[in-house]
């Protein structure tokens, strides 16, 4: 019932929201679909077009889930629209379309999305294929355990080789894990979702889930009696919107959007309408990297 | 295409893998599947009954619903499939002795799912021998067992080698699941690995696995066809 109610709010507050954009549009004479962009760029493309494909996640509660509404939901999903609205495309026209990690750069590099928002770590590798706007927030790796478990305090409880640890194939928490671990072969699990390894924590196959504090907060606000998490963040996860690498005019304006967003409270409305529901602290802004 | 050889030792590593996997698997259903197969051809109707409800049960049920079973099912019964550490193999296969459970639940997955067809190629080759036979062999007194020992399963066998080696194959490439039911390393996982984590381009990532499997695929497919040149029953 709760929840209802605080879906409830955050709807109506969007559309309060919404509303009110679109008084201050028609003051300035600047609805959607009349914002003019420099001749020949992505957003002059995009706003012309007036539709949009974005890359989430639909399985990432307060990110980007796709629950029984049919439409991904979370905070991913709501810096998405800031976006989207600076384009002066309308939210209906956008097309979310489901960005499991291992095809993030392919769908990017393809073409078949016009940016990922996906929380999508910025590191050096994945910008060899493409570019990061952002960062638009900043997560940190962390450990969920059973709620009675005492043994395990951080990262370095796994470097005695008997704890076991779960996470997502191909990961950045995965691989980060893995220098913690005495075995790979013997100590970590990996499954294609974060929820089969809540499940194997839950049946005792393994000691801990790893993965970015935002997510596990999102299992522990489910079933605050079962887990904990276990110590501080030990990474930092910078996320990043990404787009095609050689756009360099387009990722400007998400970085100059996403600045304007973080100063005039957008961007904190955001997070306070979906992951700042499981009581994730959403700490200060990040300092957009303009490299 | 660097990638297939930056990269080399991580293919080799998910090849080797997958090869435990479907040895272990291969034997695994070739035995069961052989059991239910007598079950099924036994003239003990309530055997016989078990036998038929065995493959109607596993092999009209998807793989994937299976692995599930296998790896979230199991530990909700308190088991974590510990049997199968069986002395002096878990030394070769490191995997079936681990604390992690995941290798042996899809090894009983596969073996479990691909029995039931085992059974049924066996029994298609059961069937490719004349009745007569089996009738001859009755009439001077053999047993059921004996029957079958020195009259059936030798010629079936012939008439089964095809349809055994095309369920296997297919059993290989199934094999390919256990990487997305929490088998770390293996040569699906490592696609997953090498293009989510580390960024390569999907296509030659998955033109790497492809040959992974196609290693262990055509070379048993050829050797088959030798084998059913050698053994075929000239009709």
């Amino acid at each position: 019932m709760r929840m209802k109610r605080v879906a409830a709010l955050a709807a109506a507050a969007t559309l309060a929201l919404g509303m009110a954009a679109c008084g201050g549009d028609s003051e300035e004479g600047t609805g959607a679909g009349s914002k003019s962009f420099a001749a020949g760029s992505t957003m002059e493309k995009l706003n012309k077009a007036q539709k949009i494909k974005i890359g989430t996640k639909f399985d990432q509660p307060g990110f980007g889930q796709k629950g029984l509404s049919g439409k991904p939901e979370g905070f991913d999903v709501e810096i998405a629209k800031i976006i989207v609205k600076e384009l002066g495309i309308p939210e209906d026209k956008i097309e979310f379309v489901e960005t499991p990690s291992k095809v993030r750069e392919d769908v990017i590099v393809n073409g078949t999305v016009d940016l990922v928002a996906a929380t999508y770590t910025i590191n050096d590798k994945r910008k060899e294929r493409i570019a990061f706007a952002g960062p638009y927030y900043e997560a940190g790796q962390n450990i969920l355990v059973k709620k009675d478990d005492t043994t395990i305090t951080g990262p370095d409880s796994f470097k005695d080789g008997t704890k076991k640890v779960c996470s997502v194939t191909g990961s950045t928490p995965a691989e980060n894990i893995k220098q913690y671990v005495k075995d790979v072969g013997t100590q970590l699990v990996l499954f294609d979702t974060y929820d089969k390894c809540r499940d194997a924590l839950k049946g005792g196959q393994v000691n801990a889930v790893t993965t970015d504090n935002v997510i596990l907060l999102g299992y522990i606000a489910k079933d605050e009696a079962s887990f904990k998490l276990a110590g501080d963040n030990f990474t930092k996860e910078p996320y990043g919107i990404g787009v095609k690498k050689e756009d360099t005019a387009f990722r400007t304006f998400i970085n100059d959007t996403l600045e304007k967003a973080i100063a005039d409270g957008s961007w904190k409305k955001a997070w306070d309408g979906t992951a700042g529901k499981f009581g994730a602290e959403l700490g200060s802004a990040p300092t957009i990297n303009r490299y | 295409m660097n990638v297939l050889i930056d990269k080399f030792d991580v293919f080799a590593g998910g090849f080797w893998l997958t090869l435990q996997i479907c040895v272990l698997a291969a034997i695994g259903a070739l035995i069961l599947g052989a059991v239910v197969a007598v079950l099924r051809i036994s003239p003990v109707p309530p055997l016989r009954a078990v036998g038929t409800g065995y493959v109607n049960v596993f092999r009209n049920m998807p793989l994937t619903v299976v692995m599930f079973f296998a790896a979230f099912g199991l530990p909700a019964l308190g088991s974590n499939a510990d049997f199968l550490r069986i002395p002096g193999v878990d030394a070769l296969f490191t995997r079936l002795g681990t604390d992690l459970p995941y290798f042996r639940f899809a090894l009983i997955a596969l073996v479990l799912y691909t029995a039931a067809f085992v059974c049924e190629a066996l029994r298609s080759g059961v069937n490719a021998v004349p009745a007569g036979q089996a009738e001859a062999a009755r009439s001077i007194g053999l047993t059921f067992g004996q029957n079958l020992r020195y009259v059936v399963l030798p010629q079936s066998w012939k008439a089964s080698v095809v349809p055994l080696g095309s369920v296997i194959i297919a059993m290989i490439k199934n094999s390919a699941l256990a990487g997305f039911f929490g088998v770390v390393g293996d040569l699906s996982a490592t696609a997953d690995q090498l293009t989510g984590a580390e960024g390569y381009a999907f296509i030659p990532v998955a033109i790497g696995i492809s040959i992974g499997y196609l290693i262990m695929t055509v070379p048993l497919g050829a050797l088959l066809d030798r084998i059913e040149k050698r053994q075929a029953v000239a009709r």
